[in-house]
């Protein structure tokens, strides 16, 4: 069996998703060892054997929850040294890049990144990762070992299989030259009413939409829908929207029963944290868009009369 | 040109900006049927980076100092340079070599921290991801190499003597982030409108020194590389649905497909 590691990311002494959707996969890969680290480590570890960790490495040490990436690559680092996995999953987020990109640095190794599946072949790992938007689809082969793979969000579905893991105590020490870019502040932004990620209907705008003044009108259809806002990265960069609410590459993988796409060329960039949903439906006045060539409903058109439209529509139909 | 020097009071800093010529994000044709690039496609310094050069030159500009533009590509990659030159920065460096076609990520990060190491500076400031590649582990592997610190994904940096504050934007808001010079952080597009070069910028930037790097110089031999591509496949594609003008029945079809999807 293969010896298959799940950097486990914690935030805030949450254990996230994404670990549970690696777990899901892990499972079928080999032997499953999760790494969680920080504040919540062990609670976590509880929810890890559930759905499969044969064993949990768990350090509580609060350097990891106060200073990016360093202590945790440390503790991967010295981890690795007493046992040699064959694979290294991570999570394609933020946090976990930033570990997986030092560890894989320290250890002189490939990594492959922004993967949709891993399989194991040749006994070796073949992870396949989407291109041009998910046109295509690559399959890399990690030449190393161990294969270091960092897996998009929502590629895999999270589910228990019974368990309890064998709970182990990570020894590591976390030197003062790890502890240097420190988190003295965490700041939530107003938070959405729903959570994009979870959403049933999303409603995703981009320059089309004219400028940030019109976004209400998004909202206004979200309400309506019970659903919620996405948007671009060109009108994150623009400054229109913050990045909590990027769809994208490397904003959030939304999967929704209906995607509405108002305003959005559909970039590679953007299609490919999208592409997965149920029912798409664009609205955009370029008939030539590329997004008019994924969607079930592509309505060439003026947005800004079209939206405001439809939300009475929906209200209407709604009683 | 510009003279710096550390500086312990930190009212000079030295910045490298890491650059990448990309294929211009406006243009739309990828791939060749043979699913190589498209080769023919115009090429641009990416705009994620010329938001990290314009915040360069403003930290540059507020507390004294150099900015440095650092490439790895083929020769032409040095009209991305120049474009950054003529918009205000120093001088750069290519990097540039045969044998780096096709370099995995490791590779790039340890050219690239080859050819930043001597420069010594205080800060490295990166995209948060490249227009082309969008995968955005350069940064954190060229940190761990540089020995740096790292803060990604700043929508705000603050420099003041020799710690640097940065907003990091997270799913939910932001962190605030702090570290001692030296240090490497990425930047997100968002973080400063780039300026536009001036005419006076781009006759400068004419005589701004692009010095040019090959492997060997960098002490760096290319090894087998960490993963290779065993074959690209079409997606499963979804099939283009119907596309309607809106002729004021729009908003009636998109009540039918909500319907259908049971949201209505």
């Amino acid at each position: 069996m293969a010896n298959v590691w799940v950097y486990a990311e914690l935030n805030a002494g949450k254990l996230q998703s994404t670990a549970l959707e690696l777990m899901a996969k892990a499972r079928e890969l080999g032997d499953v060892y999760a790494i969680a680290l920080g504040t919540g480590a062990k609670a976590a570890a509880a929810t890890l054997g559930k759905h499969g960790a044969k064993v949990v490495h768990v350090n509580e040490d609060k350097a990891f929850d106060e200073y990016v990436a360093e202590p945790s690559a440390d503790a991967l680092a010295a981890l690795h040294g007493q046992h040699q996995p064959d694979l290294i999953l991570f999570a394609f987020t933020p946090d976990s890049r930033d570990v997986a990109g030092r560890l894989a640095a320290r250890l002189g190794k490939g990594l492959i990144s922004n993967a949709s599946d891993v399989v194991a072949k040749d006994g070796g790992f073949v992870a396949r990762v989407p291109y041009f938007g998910g046109a295509k689809l690559a399959s890399m082969r990690a030449n190393g070992k161990p294969a270091i793979v960092l897996v998009r969000p929502k590629s895999f579905e999270a589910s228990e299989s019974g368990g309890t893991a064998d709970v182990k105590e990570l020894a590591v020490t976390i030197g003062e030259g790890s502890k240097r870019a420190r988190i003295v502040e965490r700041v939530a932004e107003a938070s959405e009413k729903v959570k994009l990620e979870d959403a049933k209907v999303v409603i995703s705008g981009g320059r089309g939409m004219g400028g940030p003044d019109n976004f209400p009108l998004l909202e206004a259809l979200a309400n309506a829908l019970g659903g919620a806002v996405g948007a671009s990265r060109a009108v994150v960069d623009a400054g229109w929207v913050p990045y909590s609410m990027q769809v994208g590459q490397t904003g959030k993988s939304v999967r929704p029963g209906v995607y509405i796409a108002v305003g959005i060329s559909g970039a590679m960039q953007h299609t490919v944290g999208m592409k997965a949903s149920k029912v798409i439906i664009a609205i955009n006045k370029d008939a030539e868009a590329p997004i008019m060539k994924m969607a079930d409903l592509g309505v060439v058109g003026d947005a800004l009369k079209i939206v405001p439209a439809l939300t009475a529509a929906v209200k209407a139909k709604k009683g | 040109m510009t003279v710096s020097r550390r500086s312990d009071n930190g009212s000079l800093v030295k910045i490298v900006v890491t650059v990448k010529q990309v294929p211009d994000p406006n243009s739309t044709i990828l791939l060749e049927p043979d699913n190589t690039l498209a080769r023919d496609r115009e090429v641009v310094l990416d705009p994620g980076d010329e938001c990290g050069i314009e915040e360069g030159l403003q930290l540059k500009e507020a507390h004294g100092g150099e900015v440095v533009l650092v490439s790895m590509g083929p020769e032409r990659a040095k009209d991305a340079i120049r474009k950054g030159l003529s918009m205000g920065a120093d001088r750069g460096v290519l990097i540039s070599d045969e044998q780096l076609a096709g370099a995995d990520v490791l590779l790039t990060a340890r050219a690239l921290a080859a050819a930043i190491k001597p420069e010594k500076p205080d800060l490295v400031i990166c995209a948060t991801e490249s227009y082309d590649g969008s995968t955005g582990m350069v940064p954190p592997m060229l940190a761990e190499l540089l020995g740096l610190p790292q803060m990604t994904i700043a929508k705000k940096v603050e420099v003041d003597g020799s710690t640097v504050k940065v907003h990091r934007q997270t799913a939910d808001g932001y962190q605030v982030v702090e570290a001692s010079t030296p240090a490497l952080i990425t930047v997100t597009a968002g973080i400063a409108e780039p300026r536009y070069a001036s005419l006076k910028g781009i006759m400068a930037a004419r005589s701004k020194e692009i010095k040019q790097l090959g492997l060997s110089e960098l002490g760096i031999e290319r090894g087998e590389p960490g993963e290779t591509i065993d074959g690209l496949a079409d997606a499963e594609a979804r099939k283009a649905g119907a596309i309607i003008e809106d002729d004021g029945t729009a908003v009636d079809r998109i009540i039918q497909v909500l319907a259908q999807a049971k949201v209505v």
